[in-house]
């Protein structure tokens, strides 16, 4: 025990094994994504469907075969809350991921290397911030992907939609990130460790990378975690306004959009995806409060 | 002569490449050079400054921080530099170390190991940081990364400069720990700073700077932050380390009472300039310059009580405004008219011992 190496990622993933908190937070997590990339096997075992439309079964109630009843359409309202899951959640994933990987990127080398490149990358940031977000995603998804190169067969098909949309929630993202990781890296370069890190020949990457980005992580985790609920909002607005995931693909920002018009007749309709939406941000929160204490020997476990 | 230089510095060059690329694993990255610290050593001394200036600020607003600074150190030895705060202590340290704040521009001659320090290229200065050259600070509650163990800090000496692996450079932190006389190192390895006392972080900074054996060691106010007891264990290593293994110490510090344990040579500085220098005992004993000798008048008698402690009236010039003539004329008890005109040069007051006061030279 004593006589094997360590690495510093070893020691941070032990500290965040050791948080009870967090691992039940990944736990609920794992649990979710699994349940939602298994609907197809689901459907197939309750002999429902969450994607084709039955007029004649609209808000059938809750029974053994519906879980959670059927919608206005008569669509398994379970089945269609873990297919919309699919979407909500890997989208927040990797959009969430996507621009504060951008956003670190950015705001580490502006903090960093500072004088004209801070210049340049910071007034390119209040460039992207000051841009009205909704008219930009309307135009950006209104892009015709044929035009560049893209095949028809894709451009038809859900996944380009699908990534469409991580790749704008990413692109008008990662402001946040990159002014909060710019502050962080300033003030952490002027720390004498920094210096002393200098002192023992270490290189400008390898300063980032050991010296700056781990203690500049309580910013990064806390605005991707946030970041992350609110990627499942926007894209339920894009959803809405027609250039989001299309029927007969959903997801829980479109299924509560949808579930609006019920409120009054239906109002669990409405529940569902929320309370799903609720879940996922929670629990991801948790994992970001435990990664931080990972990361930081300071922060207090729970 | 400077032939000679030139060949000494590929070859130690071509040697550091050598063991970098060797990675035996192990943490003697510069074994195979010993045989060519002999040569240089023969050459000239291993560190030396002449008319060394440090100047910094954007080209419009430079302020003069170092002014023609002379000195030089062999291995083996110890030079201390003494001064109040402000009077270019440590920036001389970054500066040899070539971590001075950009801006900068820093004139004269600086050379190390045979090589031209100001003209070498950056990359090439790096790799010498750490491994050739290493530096102690002064706070060791900041000079440590918080977020990683203290080991892995160390460990990435090792892997950084010597091409170590993991398992190899976690095995050479832990006997670096011990040899910094840390008890139980293979635990403390994997505690983190703040899970430290303020002595253990400054021997894990030693165990850091020595980890690659440097010719040369700056110790930057290395005891100012620890307890009296404390800075005795701490001075008492570093005395150790040098003895086992021969390098050249640069010690800073404002207290003479330290740096009288340790160093050979001393360095008087005032506002960017030296005073005095010779060696240590002559310093000591017998100060040419009033200021020195003020210094030393300054420092506490143990077991004497006194009523008013003496000290040096004033405070220190700013560099931006420095008067003409003597920086120290406006604090100087012997100061006359001529002081503050003509700029003193130093003058040799014994053997090996110069000072730079026009009392001195009269």
């Amino acid at each position: 025990m004593t006589e094997a190496s360590v690495s510093v990622w070893q020691l941070r993933w032990r500290r965040l094994a050791r948080d009870r908190v967090a691992l039940g937070a990944l736990s609920v997590l794992v649990l979710l994504y699994g349940l939602c990339f298994s609907a197809a096997w689901i459907e197939v075992w309750l002999d429902v469907t969450g994607v084709d439309t039955d007029l004649m079964s609209r808000f059938d109630p809750i029974d053994a075969r519906h879980w959670l009843g059927s919608d206005e359409a008569g669509r398994d309202e379970f089945t269609r809350i873990l297919r919309g899951g699919q979407i909500s959640l890997s989208i927040g994933l990797f959009a969430a991921i996507g621009s504060s990987f951008v956003g670190t990127v950015i705001g580490a080398t502006a903090g960093y290397f500072r004088g004209r490149v801070d210049m340049v990358l910071m007034r390119f940031t209040d460039f992207m911030l000051a841009m009205p977000a909704l008219p930009v995603l309307i135009i950006l998804a209104a892009i015709d992907l044929t035009k560049l190169g893209f095949s028809q067969d894709f451009v038809r098909s859900g996944a380009a939609g699908y990534w469409r949309i991580v790749l704008i929630v990413t692109l008008l993202g990662w402001t946040t990130v990159a002014r909060l990781v710019r502050a962080a890296t300033l003030s952490l370069v002027e720390r004498e460790f920094v210096l002393a890190a200098r002192a023992q020949g270490a290189s400008s990457l390898r300063i980032l990378w050991v010296h700056v980005l781990p203690n500049a992580v309580t910013p990064i985790i806390v605005a991707t975690t946030l970041r992350m609920g609110s990627v499942i909002l926007t894209e339920s607005a894009l959803s809405f306004l027609g250039v989001g995931i299309q029927p007969p693909s959903t997801s829980w920002g479109s299924m509560l959009t949808n579930a609006q018009e019920l409120m009054a007749s239906n109002p669990l309709l409405a529940v569902y995806p929320g309370a799903a939406i609720l879940m996922a941000v929670i629990a991801i929160n948790f994992v970001g409060d435990g990664l931080q204490s990972a990361f930081d020997p300071r922060a207090d476990p729970h | 002569m400077s032939g000679t230089w030139h060949a000494n510095s590929w070859l130690s060059g071509a040697g550091r490449v050598a063991s970098l690329r060797g990675g035996r694993g192990t943490a003697s990255c510069t074994d195979d050079q010993r045989p060519l610290r002999v040569a240089t050593a023969l050459t000239e001394p291993l560190l030396l400054g002449r008319a060394l200036t440090v100047e910094l600020g954007p080209a419009h607003d430079r302020t003069s921080v170092i002014t023609g600074l002379d000195f030089s150190l062999a291995a083996g030895r110890t030079l201390g530099v003494v001064g109040e705060s402000g009077c270019g202590k440590s920036m001389t340290a970054l500066a040899i170390m070539g971590l001075a704040p950009s801006p900068h521009r820093i004139g004269g001659v600086l050379r190390f190991a045979g090589q031209d320090l100001l003209t070498m290229p950056q990359d090439r200065r790096r790799q010498l940081r750490g491994a050739d050259m290493a530096m102690i600070f002064q706070e060791p509650m900041t000079a440590l990364n918080p977020v990683v163990p203290v080991g892995v800090q160390i460990a990435e000496m090792l892997i950084v400069h010597d091409n170590a692996s993991e398992t190899a450079a976690w095995r050479g932190a832990v006997a670096l720990l011990d040899r910094g006389g840390i008890a139980d190192p293979a635990r403390r390895a994997r505690a983190y700073p703040d899970e430290l006392s303020g002595g253990m972080r400054q021997r894990v900074m030693i165990a850091m700077a020595i980890a690659c054996k440097p010719r040369l060691l700056i110790a930057d106010e290395p005891t100012t932050a620890l307890d009296v007891s404390v800075q005795a264990q701490i001075l008492d290593l570093l005395l150790e380390l040098q003895r086992d293994t021969g390098m050249a110490m640069v010690f800073i510090s404002h207290n003479l009472g330290v740096v009288s344990a340790v160093a050979d040579d001393i360095m008087v500085m005032y506002a960017g300039r030296a005073l005095e220098t010779g060696p240590a005992q002559r310093v000591l004993t017998a100060p040419a310059h009033p200021y020195t000798a003020g210094l030393i008048a300054t420092l506490p008698d143990i077991g004497r009580r006194q009523k008013i402690l003496p000290v040096i009236e004033g405070s220190p010039v700013n560099p931006r405004n420095r008067p003409p003539g003597c920086a120290f004329a406006p604090r100087c008890p012997r100061v006359i008219a001529e002081c503050r005109t003509g700029l003193p040069a130093m003058v040799m007051v014994s053997p090996g011992q110069e000072a730079a006061c026009i009392r001195c030279a009269a």
